[in-house]
């Protein structure tokens, strides 16, 4: 780790230290090791069921760890909730996306920003001065975020009504929203096409460079991967196999033997 | 001015319309009921009747809040409105001396009411909303039911030595000039009726304006995104116990205000009036007015209170043809195509009556 660090000459945002977790008596992630460091974009790559998605829910605290610790931004985060890790500046998409479905596009960036731009009920009640500031700031920021996103003709459709392509795009907005340090996208290019990748690409790059956050991917399309991932760590049976830039990984020969079978 | 606009208009024109449409609807019913009156034209059924609307109408606003908008089952709406009935009955025969004039007693005993009532769903609320599931339902059906049998038994009086409380009738003695405020099963009785039809209209436009306001707000958000998608609102931060606990206590304190203004219109109050048949009956309310729309609430517990009214001239069939209206109603509500074609006559209504206007 400290090689790293000098070798970056940053400390990292997010530091996993032998990261392990069972389901009863199955070890989903084991003896992980994994680093983000400040302004990176990093992906995690493996084969079906490797634990990719099992390590996202770690980091935001939807599983409890069995084993090691996650340092973020110098801080343990042992017995934080999962409300305590978005506050603290861990944003996430799903694989499965999970979009609130009767809300308006719009609304539903709007409840990234619950604790960016917090107001009590009952100023919401008596519509105090301070509901109407922060509403306004509320409104400009989402339509900037959708406008990043490439979502404002779209503000105002029902979220469950919007094509599969904008209902992912419309996770990332809403989980910008919440004023994040480090994002986690999962697999946010799947189900899209080629073109649509390609620009998705563009934005995450935009995203990356606009709000200077840190991003942690895992994604299947290995044009994407490779095409913007600055470093990857590669998940097989849970453990870590390898790490390293996409050169170094596309001629690891462990790697090619997970991927492609012996 | 086009800033000014985006804030109006948040939340969507769509639902905007919908806002002003249900407070257009109580101030027009208002205002046609009161020239009614004043001219005569209402029978005393309908007269006495003006009151309980209101409050069902308040009640089930509340209720639409807690099932509709943060989509958690609710089955003991009654029991919200007899503690904030007796509630009320008590403080305003407590305050009858000091507080002789009607209105200010209402107002507090509503108040009261609603405050009390909040405070039951909160405590209720506290183990039940950190579980996942349909507890809430379980454990105000049996909220209904033990606050029913509490208020049997409940014993409250007023004398020169202040105020007694007992749940065994033999214990419970007052100084001669005492005044009872509830009598175990016979409820409170020779309570002075105070609450009047303008003061439920009111009730009426605050209990929309608290529902409206909460939930075109950040809190609003929450709590629709909480109901929609639990792990997705924890995610962004929204922590989904308070913001169920929020349009619970706020929809029991709209019971409990209902409530107040309930038992303060009639001079006998017994604690049965409020069972589990009361708070199915203002869940039926909720459901055929339509999950989250609080127009359809208000037009839903006028039709249904007065409906068994109406056909009474059926006698026997009353209930018969009750129940075949509403299941009419369901299935008219649930038909798309008859949907969309109500809607499109609708909205070309709205589009003549402003090119009028």
């Amino acid at each position: 780790m400290a090689e790293k660090m000098a070798e970056n000459g940053k400390t990292p945002i997010l530091d996993v230290q032998e990261l392990g977790i069972d389901f009863g008596g199955l070890t989903a992630v084991n003896d992980l090791n994994l680093q983000v460091f400040d302004g990176e974009i990093a992906g995690l790559i493996g084969p079906n069921g490797a634990g990719k998605t099992t390590v996202f829910n770690l980091l935001t605290k939807v599983y409890k760890p069995t084993r090691g610790k996650i340092f973020f931004d110098g801080k343990d985060t042992a017995g934080k909730s999962v409300v305590d890790i978005n506050k603290a500046g861990i944003a996430r998409t799903f694989q499965n996306i999970r979009l609130f479905g009767n809300l308006s596009v719009l609304d539903n960036v709007k409840t990234g920003f619950h604790n960016v731009t917090p107001y009590s009920p009952i100023t919401a009640i008596l519509r105090l001065p301070k509901f109407f500031a922060s509403e306004r700031e509320i409104d400009e920021k989402a339509r900037d975020l959708l406008k990043i996103m490439e979502l404002d003709g779209y503000a105002d459709y029902l979220a469950s009504n919007l094509p599969y392509g904008a209902q992912r795009r419309l996770e990332i907005a809403r989980a910008l929203a919440t004023n994040p340090k480090l994002l986690l996208l999962d697999e946010p290019a799947a189900g899209m096409n080629p073109q649509e990748t390609e620009e998705l690409m563009d934005m995450i790059r935009f995203v990356r460079d606009h709000f200077g956050i840190a991003i942690l991917l895992i994604e299947h399309d290995m044009k994407l991967v490779m095409g913007i991932c600055e470093r990857i760590t590669v998940l097989n049976y849970g453990m870590m196999l390898a790490q390293g830039t996409p050169e170094e990984i596309q001629s690891n020969p462990e790697v090619i033997k997970a991927y492609l079978g012996d | 001015m086009k800033e000014k606009k985006s804030i109006l208009s948040f939340g969507g024109d769509k639902k905007q319309r919908g806002r002003f449409l249900s407070f257009a609807i109580v101030i027009i019913a208002y205002i046609a009921v009161e020239i009614l009156m004043k001219t005569g034209s209402l029978n005393s059924l309908f007269t006495s009747l003006l009151v309980p609307i209101t409050c069902y109408v308040v009640a089930a606003i509340g209720l639409n809040l807690n099932v509709g908008v943060s989509g958690e089952l609710n089955l003991g709406q009654a029991g919200f409105m007899s503690v904030g009935a007796f509630c009320g009955v008590c403080v305003s025969g407590m305050l009858a001396a000091s507080i002789p004039a009607g209105i200010p007693r209402l107002i507090i005993a509503i108040i009261c009411g609603a405050i009390l009532a909040g405070l039951f769903g909160f405590v209720i609320g506290i183990p039940v909303l950190t579980l996942q599931g349909d507890y809430l339902a379980i454990v105000t059906l049996a909220f209904g039911q033990i606050i029913k049998s509490i208020f049997m038994n409940a014993y409250i009086g007023m004398d020169s030595e202040g105020l007694h409380v007992s749940f065994v009738q033999s214990n419970f003695k007052l100084q001669p000039g005492g005044k009872m405020l509830l009598n175990g099963p016979m409820g409170a009785t020779g309570t002075q009726k105070i609450a009047n039809f303008t003061v439920g209209a009111v009730l009426i436009i605050i209990a929309l304006l608290i529902v409206y306001n909460l939930m075109f707000s950040r809190s609003g958000r929450a709590i629709m995104a909480a109901r929609d998608n639990r792990i997705a609102a924890e995610s962004v931060g929204i922590p989904i116990s308070k913001t169920k606990m929020l349009a619970f206590v706020t929809s029991a304190a709209l019971a409990g205000a209902a409530g107040a203004l309930y038992g303060l219109n009639y001079s006998t109050l017994v604690p049965n009036k409020f069972d589990f048949n009361t708070s199915i009956l203002i869940l039926v309310y909720v459901v055929l007015g339509g999950l989250g729309n609080m127009t359809g609430t208000i037009i839903s517990t006028v039709i249904l209170i007065l409906l068994p009214e109406l056909l009474r001239s059926l006698q026997d069939y009353r209930m018969l043809i009750y129940a075949v209206v509403l299941i009419v109603i369901m299935l008219v509500t649930n038909n798309e195509w008859l949907m969309t074609k109500w809607k499109s006559l609708f909205a070309g209504k709205a589009k003549g009556g402003a090119s009028n206007g």
